[in-house]
């Protein structure tokens, strides 16, 4: 626990230092308050702007800066370092894993608010959120990983990130695209913010796939973990 | 007066894929000691150092630290043991503080400690600056600070000085040697003899993954005086060269007498000299 506390302090400071990951747990929230006051559409749902930037936070966010965080470790040596100080590698992923989750869901407070909920739809907003975070962040560190250096994450994470993070908004252009978005969760944490706005009841699939692509995810991680491991 | 081993390297092998790159390597290491590894680049130092730090699992044979097999105590040793080596990495972004701080709360030091060991390596005025910012001299001397942090009994340092200025190497042998004085038993790898003459109690020559030699440097270097020779240079120039026996005691004493004598040197080879006659090859050589 202590280790795990360590880590987290660190990654706060380290990223604080780093414009290229700060930059994304900020976009999608500073873009959704500026585009929820400035443009209104007629006929277009409440709060727009805040699901679609939340999905895009959700897809993006969480998956590229694991990634990021995890494969710089492991081109630096820094990982090799912390292991050797008796940092146990579920120490270091938890510590790491804990600031991913709680900067991104930083931002689910700016998009609750934005979205107007609150009590009990603001408590379900952000469990929606935490789902799709927790799908997107074990994603990211089964490609960080994996990879052996930060390029190698990146040209495995671009492309993931953009089908995770775009999908929903195409899928509503697109009646093919939305076929293959059925399977994908960030597609139902999308369906499930549409039902929490419009205040329908939610479908037992949406939470089904949600389920599933956890259950991938966190296999996908095994699998890179017990392959390459940390070092 | 008995010596007790801290570190015992028995009889390692390893092979990375076809390729063996370590045969059979048995010694130990004396508890307090400074033992060098000497050889060249390509040699196997760093693949032995990583094998006796338990970072490479070798293909046979065992490394044990104060008796224990190292690959059950692995863990724990850690605990004891520094290291300085290229492939252990600094968060560029931190300064050089914020990366010792957080070494400091794994081995549960106290906050002084940092600034002991970063006035030690002449880094306090720097503490603050981030490490991407240092030169590769300042961050070999912060990699030792790190190295020292949890004042270990064990050190490893792999090329320690290596593309370092002689006044920062200086700084870093001198801190090494305060080291020793404190206690530590250091393994540090090496391809310069004159490293290894002033600091190790006995050097291990490595080459192509095989020990040719071990002992301590002067009594290497004096094993292979086959000339055994006096050099003699005087005052005007000429130099000349006595059997290093008796017989020449009188002509030797005539120059003294007469104040003609600007330099005398025994022909001892240096390490550099004993690796080239034992290998073919300089210490200084890249493969």
């Amino acid at each position: 626990m202590k280790n795990t506390a360590i880590i987290y302090k660190k990654q706060l400071k380290d990223t604080g230092k780093n414009m290229a990951l700060w930059i994304q747990f900020v976009m999608f929230p500073v873009m959704a308050a500026i585009m929820e006051n400035s443009i209104r559409v007629e006929n277009m749902p409440d709060h727009f702007f805040v699901g679609m930037f939340t999905v895009m936070h959700i897809g993006m966010a969480p998956l590229t800066v694991s990634a990021s965080i995890i494969s710089e470790e492991k081109e630096k040596n820094t990982l090799r370092m912390l292991l050797f100080a008796n940092v146990r590698p579920m120490e270091y992923l938890c510590g790491v894993g804990g600031f991913v989750f709680s900067a991104c869901m930083a931002g689910g407070v700016v998009f609750g608010f934005l979205g107007g909920y609150t009590g009990e739809k603001l408590f379900s907003f952000w469990l929606i959120m935490a789902a799709g975070i927790l799908a997107s962040m074990l994603l990211g560190a089964a490609v960080g990983v994996w990879s052996k250096n930060q390029i190698a994450a990146t040209a495995v994470v671009t492309p993931v990130m953009m089908v995770f993070s775009f999908l929903p908004m195409l899928a509503m252009f697109n009646g093919t695209i939305a076929k293959a978005a059925d399977f994908v969760y960030s597609q139902h944490i999308q369906l499930l913010m549409n039902s929490l706005s419009a205040g329908t009841p939610a479908e037992a699939k949406n939470v089904i796939v949600i389920a599933v692509n956890i259950t991938i995810a966190a296999a996908l991680f095994v699998i890179a973990y017990r392959r390459r491991g940390l070092t | 007066m008995t010596c007790e081993t801290a570190i015992g390297i028995k009889e390692i092998t390893h092979y990375f894929g076809e390729k063996k790159v370590l045969a059979g390597i048995s010694f130990s290491v004396e508890k307090g000691e400074i033992l060098g590894l000497l050889g060249p680049s390509g040699a196997g130092k760093t693949t032995l150092i990583r094998i006796v730090t338990g970072q490479l699992t070798p293909s046979t044979g065992s490394v044990s630290l104060e008796g224990n097999d190292m690959a059950l105590v692995k863990q724990e040793a850690y605990r004891r043991i520094g290291m300085m080596m290229d492939d252990l990495g600094f968060y560029e972004r931190l300064s050089c503080y914020d990366n010792l701080k957080l070494c400091a709360g794994f081995y549960e030091v106290r906050e002084e400690r940092i600034r002991e060991v970063l006035e030690q390596v002449g880094l306090y005025q720097d503490r603050k600056c981030p490490v991407q910012k240092l030169s590769k001299g300042m961050k070999s001397r912060l990699a030792l600070a790190r190295a020292v942090l949890h004042g270990p009994e064990f050190l490893f340092l792999d090329e320690p000085t290596a593309g370092l200025d002689p006044a920062t190497t200086r700084q870093i042998h001198e801190l090494i040697l305060q080291l020793q004085r404190d206690g530590a038993t250091i393994f540090l790898t090496t391809h310069n003899m004159t490293e290894a003459e002033k600091l190790c109690k006995h050097v291990a020559l490595l080459h192509e993954g095989q020990i040719v030699e071990y002992g301590a440097p002067q009594e290497i270097n004096r094993r292979y005086n086959h000339r055994n020779k006096l050099k003699i240079r005087l005052y005007g120039g000429s130099s000349l060269e006595l059997p290093n026996t008796a017989a020449s005691a009188e002509e030797v004493c005539g120059y003294l007498q007469k104040g003609q004598i600007e330099t005398i040197h025994s022909t001892e080879p240096d390490l550099e000299s004993v690796f080239l006659e034992l290998t073919g090859c300089s210490l200084q050589e890249e493969d």
